[in-house]
């Protein structure tokens, strides 16, 4: 995390190809709690003129281990990620900004005392993109379309996945992604770039203060008069809806890729 | 116990104070966006940056260095190895001068060394005349902010404090006349002090001068009036020249207040000259305490801060906690650094590193770019080797060893999503439809004390996958 590469988003590097195939990196989370959401970004990816592969032998990035400070176990998992995707080709892509800035800049530091693997490890970063930026930046579409089902104009706020905005730098994909959705208009709630409290194992050994953060976010996002909060981390948006739900307040929560399916089918 | 830890960490929300934190993290933050619209804020990062590595590299030449300039204008030096060496140095200055009445301006460092304790054993009075730190003082209460030491208070709090203290009525909103009150009780204090002691923000080594940077003028009258000025300063406040000063001294006020630069600023080489005002004697006392270990270590950049408070501000879990639940000197995303690399981890500083979410804010809002959120993150790895915490530890072992595999992933996958679903199912509270449940078995129960959570899905995507495309 050094030195934060701004790389993501600006090769346009698969443009040229007529049909990219895209590794799907599915990460741990959308394959347990909310597999919809895997399939919807195959069914993205594919609409857009992919073809999608799915190494079946991936888990997870390791970085629950790593920010927890087992580093040695986090190592062994990681090395299984890189088993899997080198030996793949072309763009390796997840719904999850969390999990690539894991590979992008967990990865160089996890390994640095190891230059095989280092080496491995920043071949395999550099093809490795979140969903959004993906789409935007390297396959070269500003908006997919999408709609937002029932009510009208519902406002909606985005929330900034912590790690895709600072860790990736990529903030503007995914509003250009949002901006492409019909049936609601995005409000932007007072400081919208603020953590939300999950941060992983955070959420738990922290519990009292992390749902004190999410009631800040909820609380600002309402304030805003927005209805719905959309976010690309599947751990983000079950905080926020778990607690959301604890309340019982009038808030949906959706994964960005929810709302970018043709029919608006939530 | 060392005055770094004054009690272990208690990381609770903390909404007495998040209201006036907030209006002051919000005034920040207006400050922060005033300074990127006027400069190029990532290069004078980049500048900044260099400028302290550049320091920190060279310390003991430019350590050895400063000294002589010092000692060249007519200053004494004294290096302290230690926080007891350092309190020692200041007292004997005051024992020899038979002083008994002190002011201080702000000073962290002072703080960390446990200094007016020790002046306060040796039967020295000290006034701090900061006014936060004033107020703070006076309610025998500690700082809870780098800057703004007296930001978990309220007006209303500061006024009953007055009241008490004077006899009169003091209207909260009133603020300039709780400014007059605490103006007229400190100039008292500047007109009887026997010594000066203040902290220091930046020394240059070329010249031997020390910088100090306020915005309130008490710095001004503690170096000016009393006899003897004590400067008390951590080794790694120097810079080499004069050209990466200035950079920094505007950079401070940029990253602390958004303001390109500061009210008032010292620069003081030396005592006063033959016939100008101002103090006989200067006395620089070096603190290590900790700091030289720190080089050629992950965590040397963390040596590069220059206390601006920019990453409390700029922090999430500060800001619903506030600085007195780190329980250490030094609060905020800097202090769950600091201490426990100074301290080695020691007295609970272990937990320090754990008060982050790892959102990266103050990594971000560092106007020396200190990778604050990767040096939480190794730092949670010492801790685990220094102090393991056995379950935790065999949790991880195991669950890497089974996540490593293919066939030991799926079958935990499938074990969360069938097997444990009627487990999940029990728990649940029968309303908590659509894969919800308001309880969840360890160590998920914490999570489930405030929120809902998520029951695995039935068919994770792996399972899916195969069935459609397989």
């Amino acid at each position: 995390m050094h030195s934060r590469p701004r790389a993501a988003g600006t090769g346009r590097i698969f443009r040229s190809f007529r049909e990219v195939r895209v590794q799907l990196f599915v990460t741990c989370l959308v394959d347990l709690l909310q597999p919809g959401v895997g399939e919807r970004t195959v069914g993205l990816l594919e609409r857009l003129g992919c073809e999608v592969a799915f190494p079946a032998g991936q888990t997870c990035c390791g970085q629950p281990a790593h920010n927890s400070g087992y580093t040695d176990d986090a190592r062994r998992v990681a090395e299984r990620f890189l088993d899997v995707f080198a030996a793949t080709d072309g763009p390796i892509v997840a719904p999850f900004g969390s999990c690539v800035h894991m590979v992008r800049h967990g990865y160089p530091r996890l390994f640095a005392d190891d230059p095989t693997r280092a080496e491995t490890a920043a071949a395999v970063a550099e093809r490795t993109f979140d969903l959004a930026t993906f789409v935007v930046g390297e396959l070269g579409h500003d908006q997919v379309g999408g709609r937002y089902p029932g009510d009208r104009d519902t406002a909606v706020a985005y929330h900034h996945e912590c790690h895709m905005l600072r860790g990736l730098g990529s903030a503007e994909p995914p509003l250009s992604l949002l901006r492409g959705v019909t049936g609601c208009r995005l409000v932007e709630p007072e400081h919208g770039a603020l953590c939300c409290g999950f941060g992983g194992t955070f959420a738990l050994k922290l519990a009292d203060v992390s749902v004190a953060m999410a009631d800040e976010k909820l609380d600002r996002a309402m304030a805003a008069g927005a209805r719905a909060i959309v976010s690309t981390d599947v751990g983000c948006l079950m905080h926020l809806e778990g607690r959301a739900r604890r309340r019982g307040l009038d808030l949906r929560v959706h994964h960005l890729v929810d709302l970018l399916e043709p029919g608006g089918r939530l | 116990m060392t005055p770094r830890v004054v009690h272990p960490p208690r990381p609770e929300p903390h909404p007495e104070v998040t209201t006036n934190l907030h209006v002051a993290a919000d005034n920040w933050a207006m400050g922060r966006a005033r300074v990127r619209g006027t400069v190029d804020w990532e290069a004078w990062r980049d500048r900044g940056s260099e400028i302290r590595a550049d320091a920190i590299r060279d310390l003991p030449s430019l350590l050895d260095g400063f000294a002589e300039r010092v000692t060249a204008a007519g200053g004494q030096v004294h290096r302290a190895a230690t926080a007891e060496e350092a309190c020692a140095r200041v007292v004997d200055v005051c024992r020899r001068h038979g002083a008994t009445r002190a002011v201080k301006s702000k000073s962290m460092l002072t703080e960390e060394i446990g200094l007016n304790e020790a002046l306060g054993g040796a039967g020295v009075g000290v006034v701090e005349t900061d006014l936060g730190e004033y107020i703070v003082q006076a309610l025998g209460d500690r700082p809870s902010h780098l800057l703004a030491p007296a930001v978990h208070l309220s007006a209303a709090q500061v006024a009953g404090l007055f009241g008490r203290e004077s006899g009169r009525e003091f209207d909260p909103a009133d603020t300039q006349a709780l400014v007059r009150h605490a103006r007229a009780v400190l100039r008292e204090r500047f007109l009887e002090a026997q010594v000066g002691i203040t902290g220091v923000n930046l020394a240059v080594a070329e010249s031997g001068t020390l910088v100090l940077v306020e915005s309130e003028g008490n710095i001004r009258l503690c170096t000016a009036l009393p006899r003897v000025h004590i400067a008390v300063m951590g080794i790694e406040k120097l810079v080499r020249d004069w050209a990466g000063a200035a950079h920094l001294m505007q950079l401070l006020p940029m990253a602390a207040h958004g303001v390109p630069a500061p009210a008032s600023l010292s620069l003081i080489t030396g005592p006063a000259r033959d016939g100008d005002d101002g103090p006989e004697e200067l006395h620089v006392v070096l603190v290590d305490d900790g700091r030289s270990a720190l080089r050629g270590t992950e965590y040397e950049s963390a040596l590069h801060c220059i206390r601006c408070g920019a990453c409390l501000y700029a922090c999430p879990v500060y800001r619903q906690v506030g600085g007195h639940a780190y329980g250490s000197t030094y609060s905020g995303p800097i202090g769950a650094v600091l201490t426990p690399a100074l301290e080695g981890g020691a007295q609970g500083s272990d937990e320090l590193p754990w008060m982050s979410s790892l959102c990266g804010a103050c990594a971000e809002a560092c106007p020396v770019k200190i990778p604050l959120d990767a040096q939480l993150v190794a730092l949670r790895a010492d801790g685990a080797r220094r102090h393991p915490r056995r379950a935790e530890a065999a949790l991880f072992a195991a669950w890497s060893r089974l996540w490593s595999r293919p066939g030991g992933y799926r079958a935990t996958a499938a074990t969360a999503g069938r097997a444990l679903a009627p487990l999940w199912g029990r728990l649940a509270r029968a309303a908590a439809g659509g894969g919800w449940n308001a309880r969840a078995p360890f160590p998920f129960s914490r999570w489930t004390e405030g929120r809902d959570i998520r029951a695995p899905d039935p068919e994770p995507f792996h399972a899916r996958w195969r069935r459609r495309r397989g």
